[in-house]
């Protein structure tokens, strides 16, 4: 054994060298890349020409970091990588029990959300909640809500739609121009909006259904273009992008409204000081009801014939077929359902804000809801609703991030940096997940025993 | 090319499930099935056989609807006396409808979902009426949920005329070769089929595989009554459990008449071993040896 | 008719723009099977790269040629496009590749958000702005031609020509064409798949980064955003035309650039993308796998 003792040490020196290497690889690739972006800066001077100022200082530190993430990369986090992975195979074959609060994480979740305002106010104050139940708290569960309305599309079904967003903004605009002209209560239009944008994704999908994969992503992105176009363009109906502003509040079923001058005003009746807060806990609730019902018709359409359906379609298109499936109709109602919900989803974010605009419904939105789907893991509605909790709440965490401006100085907008690092966390989280949070699939029916069905044999759909 | 010979005709029944007329089928230049007909007789298992590149699997995608045939007609019975002509239904209705279940050379399951859970989508149809089109079913309505218990048994009846039952709550992905090819068609059988058409269903199975499908379908015959068109390339197989044998070659019937008769057919011979005329006696004495050879290590 | 023609014109010009970033959606879609939604932003990369090393020319040689700044432009776009392309690939979708098809994706468009506001972030959100850089104009039988636009369709011709020779007469394009059909297979027969998928991504990225500098100096201006919109178009050229095919992709392109300017020119300007969109969308319902693209065959 003598000779092989030296050998560790042998390979440490290696390893230490070869870190030494790529590192220097690294920063010879990061000045390439950074030279022209970072190293020179295109300013206006006071003539409004454009003029270049080198930065030195500023590409030197990120070809540095390039440098010594490589460095401790190759030398720490591989190596470290690898002993998880093998411990990881090892342990593979225990059976573990799952934990309490994974067995039940759903109603701890549920309890938790919806004691979730009083405890924001019992911290910050009735107007100091505002921010958590508002950016936060109602942020997060429009986009929980939309994420797991496209899961049915996208996750149950396997029809890859790039245009989610324009259901969203269906429902938004149905709400936004149905309570400015006619007066309807939200209550009224809720309903309206989902049946309207479940037309629409009908309407929209009828024609694309023979479609396959790509060609059908880029023509519900086309689709979801079109319609941010017309809204846009169609000034007299849409006011283009002014938007609609004004819009009507939603009220506690007519019993108690949030306007200021209503004589029913909610603080007026019960003798509480006037604040905005109450709105936005109300609509928090609201939005938790609509996200919760949208949860409970995928659980419950999961075990009905038309949702195994869609995950036999998202499975093998002919053997669908083959088994007397009318496919067109399966994936029409999954457009429509999907749709639906992104129509709930819409009108309550019109009331919310009060004010829509085309600006709201731009790709990007249908890009970000995707990548919740994806990242959380899809078909899983707790893998979604994890994945919109950290993907919107850590980006909107940025912007509370002020103390950063004490070591950056008071330029430093941490907002600036807030969808570079979106994006950056999507690649990231994918490379090191790519089934997402939650990888594995609950079946709709057992026999003997319910076991979860690994990734490895979900397919992703071709449609 | 000499006259078509006079063959034994195939005892034309009263009472055939599948009746397919000059069927012809064209792929650009190709004609991959020229003038076919042959009938399926009710309750009996049929096989259709022939070498590589003869058509026996666009005669099957024509008859499940996944091609329209660009001439000729399919005309299938049901029980009830109720006709359906092929070429005319969409794929689904076909199964739908007319009560044709398939399944495929290179199997489609469903991998990502349970063994059970293949099983249900097979009887989606039923489901989606009793569940009144998902509407009732949502609300819970209870002839949903009743239908939705017979559904399940229904699973299981042909989970352990499969021999699946053990592995109902497993991915269907997860099984072995054998036990797909089983649940495939215990799946086509979940469809409650009149006519069931098997493309290859033997290929790449071990002996001990091949018996447990010979008995399902058997089992299939026997208790369902449920007419069985098959492809097979295992002679021992198309031997075994037939009743009436259909021979292709190049888009063309050659033979077709019990399995006895196509064996001995010197035009069957010829297709599948490309010999002289001369040298079919040889052949055929060839041939008889090896199938009483397979038919021993049948029995072994 | 000269209004014709001149409309004909420019939207060849604005249509060799957007067939030079489709050949890079085309080829990687082509050869690994994913839409590289980053691509756009590569296109937005090079238009940046040439606009910093314009100012930088000018700044630093006054009195340069334009056709030596336009050269130096290029180049260096192509360099820098290509180097982020291939770092691109290997961070985020070597990673990834063989894994589930949805994973590359989301990687794109993260990749694509993340590119669009690391230039936000370091080069400012606002309009880049230069001076006109070829400003002669012929006037041919009534109608205009730019010395820009003459440039633009010259540069485009002859690097597709150039291309065209890469891929169907050397041994590099030889190794992209097998990788493309079966890359198991190929790099069974010793073809270097890697190495193959990068350099497709640096060609790629080549062109996008020729079309990012004949943006800018069609224009005049680029602005981080910019990759977005031209992008969607590029891509949508790409599937127009039938995703896979090198000559589709062009075929597209000018499609595109002719209906936007055609369209913008006889109807209203507002609504060119719709048209564009909606043009693609009719075609696809029609021709679902593009102009040019082989219809998939649906094996059963």
């Amino acid at each position: 054994m003598a000779p092989v003792s030296a050998t560790p040490g042998r390979a440490e020196a290696s390893t230490m060298a070869r870190a030494l290497r790529e590192a220097v690889l690294a920063g010879i690739i990061a000045f390439g890349l950074f030279v022209l972006y970072v190293g020179l800066k295109t300013d206006q001077n006071i003539s409004n020409e454009l003029i270049l100022v080198p930065r030195p200082g500023l590409l030197a530190i990120f070809v540095g970091l390039a440098m010594v993430a490589r460095f401790l990369g190759v030398l720490y986090i591989q190596p470290a990588m690898k002993r998880r992975r093998d411990a990881k195979s090892a342990a593979a074959d225990l059976e573990l029990q799952p934990s309490y609060v994974k067995r039940n994480f759903s109603t701890i979740a549920i309890i938790a959300l919806v004691l979730y305002p009083p405890l924001m106010v019992a911290l910050f104050g009735t107007q100091g909640s505002l921010k958590w139940v508002d950016n936060f708290g109602i942020q997060i569960l429009i986009y929980v809500m939309l994420a797991w309305g496209l899961n049915i599309v996208v996750g149950l079904a396997g029809l890859l739609d790039l245009g989610y967003v324009a259901f969203y903004a269906v429902g938004a605009y149905s709400y936004a121009l149905l309570s400015t002209h006619l007066g309807l209560s939200f209550w009224v239009l809720l309903p309206m909006a989902g049946i309207l944008a479940a037309l629409w994704g009908m309407i929209l999908g009828f024609p694309v259904l023979r479609l396959r994969g790509d060609y059908l992503a880029i023509v519900t992105l086309a689709f979801g273009e079109i319609i941010r176009l017309v809204l846009i363009n169609w000034t007299e109906v849409t006011q283009g992008t002014f938007g609609i502003s004004g819009i009507a509040k939603a009220s506690i079923f007519g019993i108690y409204s949030f306007d200021v001058g209503a004589p029913n005003n909610f603080a007026k009746v019960f003798g509480l000081p006037m604040s905005a807060a109450y709105y936005k806990i109300f609509l928090f609730y609201v939005i938790l009801a609509l996200a919760l019902l949208t949860a409970f018709v995928t659980i419950r359409l999961r075990r009905m014939p038309v949702g195994r359906a869609w995950e036999a379609l998202r499975e093998d298109e002919i053997a669908c077929r083959s088994l007397g499936i009318n496919t067109v109709t399966t994936k029409l109602t999954a457009f429509a359902t999907g749709a639906m919900f992104g129509g709930f989803a819409g009108s309550f974010f019109a009331a919310r804000q009060g004010f829509v605009s085309p600006e709201s419904f731009v790709f990007l939105e249908s890009a970000v809801i995707l990548a919740i789907v994806v990242l959380g893991g899809m078909g899983s509605l707790v893998g979604i609703a994890v994945a919109a909790v950290v993907m919107v709440g850590g980006t909107e965490m940025l912007r509370e991030l002020t103390f950063l401006k004490a070591i950056f100085g008071p330029d430093f907008t941490p907002e600036l940096y807030r969808m570079l690092l979106f994006g950056l966390a999507m690649i990231v989280v994918m490379v090191l997940k790519p089934r997402g949070f939650v990888g594995s699939r609950e079946p709709s029916a057992f026999l003997h025993a319910r076991k979860s069905v690994s990734s490895s044999f979900t397919k992703e759909g071709h449609g | 090319m000499a006259v078509a010979p006079v063959m034994k005709p195939a005892a034309s029944s009263a009472d055939p499930i599948l009746k397919v007329e000059h069927l012809s089928m064209r792929f650009g230049g190709l004609m991959a099935i020229n003038d076919l007909s042959f009938e399926c007789r009710r309750g009996e298992i049929t096989a259709l056989i022939g070498p590589n590149g003869a058509g026996k699997t666009t005669v099957f995608n024509c008859i499940t609807g996944f091609y329209k045939p660009t001439m000729g007609m399919m005309t299938l019975r049901q029980k009830a006396g109720k006709d359906f002509l092929l070429e005319r239904l969409a794929d689904f209705e076909i199964n739908k409808r007319a009560k044709v279940a398939r399944t495929f050379q290179n199997i489609r399951l469903f991998t990502g979902l349970t063994v059970l859970e293949n099983l249900l989508v097979a009887q989606h149809n039923t489901l989606m009426r009793a569940s009144g089109y998902t509407i009732l079913g949502l609300l819970g309505f209870p002839a949903y949920r009743k239908a939705s218990k017979e559904s399940i048994e229904l699973a299981k009846h042909w989970l352990e005329k499969a021999a699946l039952i053990e592995r109902a709550d497993d991915p269907a992905g997860d099984l072995p070769y054998g036990a797909q090819r089983r649940l495939e068609i215990a799946r086509a059988m979940c469809t409650g089929p009149e006519l069931l058409c098997l493309d290859e269903p033997a290929a790449g199975l071990n002996p001990r595989e091949s018996l447990a499908l010979n008995t399902l379908l058997q089992g299939i015959r026997g208790e369902t009554g449920t007419s069985i068109l098959l492809i097979e390339h295992d002679m021992s197989v198309v031997m075994e459990i037939s009743d009436h044998v259909v021979v292709l070659e190049y888009g063309q019937k050659i033979s077709d008449g019990t399995p006895d008769f196509v064996k001995n057919d010197p035009k069957v011979i010829a297709a599948y071993l490309g010999v002289e005329d001369d040298e079919i006696e040889e052949v055929i004495a060839e041939v008889e040896e090896v199938a009483h050879e397979v038919e021993e290590g049948g029995q072994k | 008719m000269e209004y014709f023609v001149q409309q004909l014109v420019n939207g060849l010009t604005l249509g060799s723009i957007y067939g030079m970033i489709a050949i890079g959606y085309t080829m990687v879609y082509g050869i690994i099977g994913m839409i590289n939604f980053a691509h756009g932003d590569i296109f937005m990369l090079g238009g940046f790269a040439a606009l910093i090393v314009f100012l930088a020319l000018t700044s630093l040689f006054a009195g340069v040629p334009v056709v030596i700044a336009l050269l130096v432009m290029m180049i260096v776009a192509m360099i820098m496009a290509s180097l982020w392309n291939w770092t691109i690939e290997r961070v985020a979708y070597r990673p990834l590749r063989g894994s589930f098809r949805l994973a590359p994706l989301i990687t794109a468009i993260g990749m694509s958000i993340a590119l669009s506001n690391f230039i936000q972030v370091t080069q400012g959100p606002r309009n880049k702005p230069i001076p006109p850089m070829v400003s002669s104009v012929y006037n041919i039988a009534g109608i205009t031609i730019s010395l820009k636009q003459i440039l633009i369709i010259v540069i485009t011709a002859v690097l597709l020509s150039v291309f065209w020779y890469i891929v169907h007469r050397t041994p590099l394009g030889r190794a992209q064409r097998a990788t493309e059909q079966d890359r198991k297979m190929a790099a069974l027969l010793g073809i270097d798949v890697d190495r193959t998928i990068s350099v497709t991504f640096i060609m790629g990225a080549a062109l996008a980064a020729v079309a990012g500098t004949m943006y800018l100096m069609y224009y005049g201006v680029v602005v981080f955003t910019d990759g977005f919109i031209p992008g969607v178009k590029a891509f949508t050229a790409a599937v127009l035309g039938g995703i896979g095919s090198l000559p589709g992709a062009v075929l597209g392109g000018l499609l595109i650039g002719l209906i936007e300017s055609l369209w913008s020119a006889y109807f209203t300007i507002d609504y060119k993308d719709v048209a564009t969109f909606s043009i693609l969308a009719i075609v696809l319902i029609f021709k679902p796998s593009g102009i040019l693209g082989r219809p998939e065959v649906e094996k059963v």
